[in-house]
């Protein structure tokens, strides 16, 4: 099957599952970005007319909300969290590290679609901070020292899969 | 679980589970909250599962919610004698089975060590982080499985929502609610009962209650760890809210970066439907509620309630004027009543114990216990519960353990971006409600981050400002334009370009944009910057007087220096400088060049001699 | 009927009208961007703010949004009143820094561009005042247009950036928006529109082009009048 009519099909399953309903339109994004990691076009265009949505207001909502990307990501998602108290301990530094260590600033992806940088405002995990959170992994008092060595050991398990 | 049919077959159920259940029996809890499995308590409690096997033992090990003590994760308390473990490492495991929990031996090194007398604590009750507190909401969260609904019965629960079924009229729930004094836990702080009563009287159908979840302040995670620790007791709050007001749908909006909350409140509606305890005909009376989890999208503004609204109608989160209360016209134009979820996890007590018992508890405005998350430039991070009336220095330094390093403390933010900073000079505050707001700060969430003198103000002014820049709906000009240039004037000061009148500016803007804009987020925007000039001005005066950051924060105001007589040439600084700012001979003392500098603060944390200096 | 004070005049309003109806039925000028006579309201540019009174309590509500109440007192410039509004027309001088329309209400209202605010060169002159988008959905039905992101990355505009495909080049964006941001050519045969260029319609009586062929067929799909029924300007029908 072509990548368009798969998106479109699997979009389609997606809106069947809420129903069809035109309040579940976040709640279809979400299932949508989990099913290719982002928001692809086709699949918001399927959505409006599926959900009888204009798609100016499926954009609209795609680009309201931070949990949303209508770009593809890297294969590691690394969120740096911005809260208060990772803040008034450093995380601006951590920030500036990890930018330095994948060469992209936040809201990009590495050339070799490997990692995708994100900041994100608090995950509420504030004694462990600085917090970076890479896909479903929490890293807690992360040093600049530190963000070496976890990008480091990912880099190496992406090289032997 | 087999479907409860009424109120004398849950009591039934419940003594059942009393009577099979051997306090005596031994018993391994673990927190595995979020923090806790950030230190991989996941892979302890695992440990403590294939030792037990190993050594043929008949003990539960128990994953439960946040014990509150974060700070000293991974915890661990052997049952029946609480003994209570902290930073708990795999490598431990074989000895808290064999020894402790074989022998009663308590292992000194894994026990608390109070760092005033250098003594160890064995109990968990005799933590000075536990001491002072009052856990009325968050005391069961150490004890239950928040995935199993048999935990929450044990200790009573839906015991309220049978009384208040099979006992009270809505109105008695009411009346009772508004004699306990219960207000709002998300923010503003407005009577529960009062609002409960508005929307049951407000004409329209149908009646809509929602759990907000959409714990935003960055620095609070009180809500998270109850939604996660405990979801039975805002589920079982909602319920007994909407037979108060008549409600037969419920919506609880969670945060999307909770996924642990979304999944055990999902199993802990699931449980209770089947227990017949949400529903059609729930306890079997004709009282029926269902109630629908939604995950929000990542945007702040939906903690304003006319912007959570339309993001469950699955809109783009802006408010709307709020001139017609939500109680009326809240959910698709229908009354709703919208409380925190920590609101809603304090009705089952108030019905339980009875609204005078629980009244008893705080100060005169302010009913009950807050749960506070502790946090930033502090020893003991972790949440607490506590009375409300208690000072800030009681929770700062009695619980809080004091800051860290023996540095200085300065001040304390609470009330999240729409609260302010509170200097040392009012640390004897009482905290609730009112007294947050008369010193122009506020309650919030309950989020409190300390700060010491390391921490700039104008810095977290500026980093208050552009969270708000960012998480602004953008729909009314004063917010989405004002706050923005808030935002670029913070970000000259901090960068050395600040001008004379900034200040003044800074205020006007403020007056403006707290009057003029549409909702909550806009009218206490201006609260971390007019609370920072308030008691902190001196320090905006350096910045853009004297060019000088005296926190040693700004980038741009401050220049890193080597201390000749700390610095032992070891070269670790020079290999982990990303500019090769820093250089010298091996053995000895090196210098760094501050055109090449670029503060990034890799030598600091690299010098093991704390040779490297900032002025 | 519903009695209220409005700048100390008694005022006589019919229920439910709106603050600001009542306060120009009474001739008391509020200035107002975005609320316009063909579209909802969402009190977005807060010009029209006022102060009102109820028992000892004040309060700054949006005038276009607040429904007349029996009583009321209302105070369209008071020093909080003006204050909001100064602040508001700084702003909008620094975002949209060419605009006339702004640059003369300004005047009137005697406020300077305030010069510590950098002008912005990449917002035009448009506010996000949501008039555009909310006729494209109120009245034409379409909804081509809408915003996109949230905060100081606002925008307004066409899904994707890209053309639109159900837009039907009538204008009606054009004509709603306060400040002329949005920009349409008319060239003989051609009308070009959010990046979109709509082949025009000649009369059939007089000749001239009148309308795009995409909001004729659109019109005609929607009442069901025949397309050659519709192809006649409005002054020759």
């Amino acid at each position: 099957m072509s990548k368009v009519s798969d998106t479109k099909l699997k979009t389609k399953q997606i809106v069947k599952k809420h129903r069809g309903d035109k309040s579940a339109l976040i709640a279809v994004l979400q299932d949508i970005q989990e099913a290719f990691n982002y928001l692809p076009k086709d699949a918001l265009t399927v959505t409006g007319k599926a959900l009888g949505i204009p798609i100016s207001r499926v954009y609209e909502v795609a680009t309201f909300y931070n949990a949303f990307s209508l770009k593809p990501r890297g294969e590691h998602i690394v969120k740096i969290c911005m809260g208060t108290a990772c803040h008034v301990r450093g995380a601006s530094a951590i920030q500036d590290k990890m930018e330095r260590t994948l060469c992209i600033k936040p809201g990009e992806t590495t050339a070799d679609k490997k990692f995708s940088l994100e900041t994100v405002n608090c995950v509420g995990a504030c004694a462990l901070g600085p917090v970076v959170v890479i896909d479903t992994e929490y890293h807690g008092q992360v040093t600049m020292a530190k963000v070496d060595k976890i990008i480091g050991k990912l880099k190496e398990g992406a090289q032997q899969s | 679980m087999k479907k409860i049919s009424n109120a004398k077959a849950l009591r039934r159920v419940q003594d059942d589970l009393k009577q099979n259940y051997d306090p005596n029996k031994k018993l391994v809890t673990i927190c595995a909250g979020t923090g806790c499995r950030g230190y991989g308590c996941i892979k302890v409690k695992e440990e403590l599962e294939a030792e037990i096997a190993k050594q043929k033992m008949d003990v539960e090990v128990r994953a439960t919610g946040c014990f509150g003590f974060c700070e000293k994760g991974p915890l661990v308390v052997v049952h029946p004698e609480k003994i209570f473990y902290q930073q708990v490492k795999i490598k431990d495991v074989p000895d808290i089975i064999s020894k402790t929990v074989a022998t009663g031996e308590v292992l000194e090194k894994l026990l608390y060590r109070d760092p005033q007398n250098n003594e160890t604590v064995m109990r968990e009750e005799d933590v000075p982080f536990y001491k002072k507190q009052h856990r009325l909401v968050f005391g069961s969260n150490g004890m239950i499985d928040p995935t199993r609904i048999e935990d929450y019965l044990i200790i009573g629960g839906y015991s309220a929502l049978a009384k208040a079924l099979t006992e009270m009229t809505p109105e008695g729930v009411i009346s009772e609610v508004k004699k306990a004094g219960l207000r709002g836990r998300g923010g503003g702080g407005f009577l529960a009962g009062t609002k409960w009563e508005s929307c049951r009287r407000a004409p329209g159908e149908p009646k809509y209650v929602i759990g907000n979840g959409d714990e935003g302040d960055p620095g609070a995670y009180m809500d998270r760890s109850l939604m996660e620790g405990n979801p039975h007791s805002v589920i079982e709050g909602m319920i007994i809210g909407a037979y108060a007001i008549g409600a037969s749908e419920g919506y609880i909006y969670v945060r999307n970066e909770y996924p642990l909350a979304v999944l055990h409140l999902t199993m802990a509606m699931a449980s209770a439907k089947e227990a017949g305890l949400l529903g059609k005909n729930i306890l079997g009376t004709d009282f029926s509620f269902d109630i629908h989890i939604n995950k929000g999208g990542g945007a702040f503004v939906c903690g304003e309630s006319s912007a959570l609204f339309a993001s469950i109608e699955g809109r783009a989160g802006e408010p709307r004027a709020k001139y017609i209360h939500a109680v009326e016209k809240g959910l698709w134009d229908k009354p709703t009543c919208l409380n925190n979820v920590e609101t809603w996890a304090n009705v089952p007590i108030i019905i339980n114990q009875g609204a005078q018992s629980y009244a008893s508890v705080g100060t005169e405005g302010s009913k009950g216990t807050k749960i506070f998350s502790l946090v930033g430039k502090i020893n003991n991070t972790g949440l607490i519960e506590v009375p409300m009336g208690m000072t800030l220095r009681e929770i700062i330094y009695d619980m809080g353990g004091g800051i860290p390093k023996g540095r200085k403390f300065k001040a304390v933010q609470t009330g999240g971006p729409s609260g302010g900073c509170i200097p040392e000079s009012l640390l004897d505050l009482p905290v609730d409600f009112d007294k947050l707001y008369e010193v122009g700060s506020m309650m919030g969430s309950g989020g409190m981050i300390v700060m010491d003198d390391r921490s700039c103000m104008v810095d977290v002014a500026k980093y208050f400002l552009g969270f708000l820049q960012e998480e602004s709906c953008g729909k009314c000009i004063p917010c989405r334009e004002g706050v923005r240039r808030m935002h670029e004037i913070l970000e000259d000061i901090c960068a050395g370009k600040g001008k004379e009148g900034d200040v003044e500016l800074l205020e006007h803007i403020s007056t403006g944009v707290a009057d003029g804009s549409l909702c909550a987020l806009g009218g206490s925007a201006p609260n971390p910057v007019l609370s920072t000039i308030k008691y902190f001005r001196e320090e905006y005066e350096a910045h853009i007087k004297n060019h000088r950051c005296p926190a040693g924060v700004c980038k741009a105001l401050i220049t890193y220096s080597i201390n000749p007589d700390k610095c032992t040439g070891c070269g670790l600084c020079i290999k982990v400088c990303p500019t090769q700012a820093t250089s010298g001979e091996k053995k000895k003392p090196h210098a760094i060049n501050n055109d090449l500098c670029t503060r990034c603060g890799a030598c600091i944390e690299s010098c093991k001699f704390d040779a490297i200096t900032v002025e | 009927m519903v009695n209220l004070i409005i700048d100390g005049k008694n005022v006589t309003a019919k229920k439910d009208t709106m603050v600001l109806e009542a306060a120009r039925s009474a001739g008391v000028d509020i200035p107002t961007l975005c609320a316009h006579e063909a579209v909802s309201r969402a009190g977005s540019c807060r010009l029209c703010v006022v102060e009102i009174k109820k028992g000892n309590r004040t309060r700054i509500v949006t005038s276009c949004l607040y429904p007349v109440e029996e009583g009321l007192i209302v105070n369209t410039k008071t020093e909080r009143v003006l204050n909001v509004r100064r602040l508001v027309l700084e702003l909008l001088l620094a975002r949209c820094p060419r605009s006339e329309v702004l640059q003369n209400l300004a005047k009137e209202l005697g406020v300077d561009p305030q010069p510590r605010f950098l002008p912005d060169t990449d917002k035009g002159k448009c506010i996000l005042c949501r008039s555009c988008v909310r006729v494209c959905e109120e009245v034409v039905g379409v909804s081509a247009i809408g915003m996109s992101a949230r905060g100081s990355h606002k925008t307004v505009g066409t899904p994707f950036k890209e053309t639109s495909s159900v837009c039907i080049g009538c204008g009606a964006c054009v004509y709603v928006c306060p400040t002329g941001h949005i920009v349409m050519q008319s060239t003989g045969d051609k009308r070009k529109i959010w990046k979109r260029t709509f082949k025009m319609q000649t009369c059939e009586k007089c000749g001239k082009y009148f309308a795009p062929v995409d909001q004729l067929k659109f019109i005609s799909k929607k009442t069901g009048v025949p397309y050659n029924e519709l192809a006649v300007c409005t002054e020759c029908r």
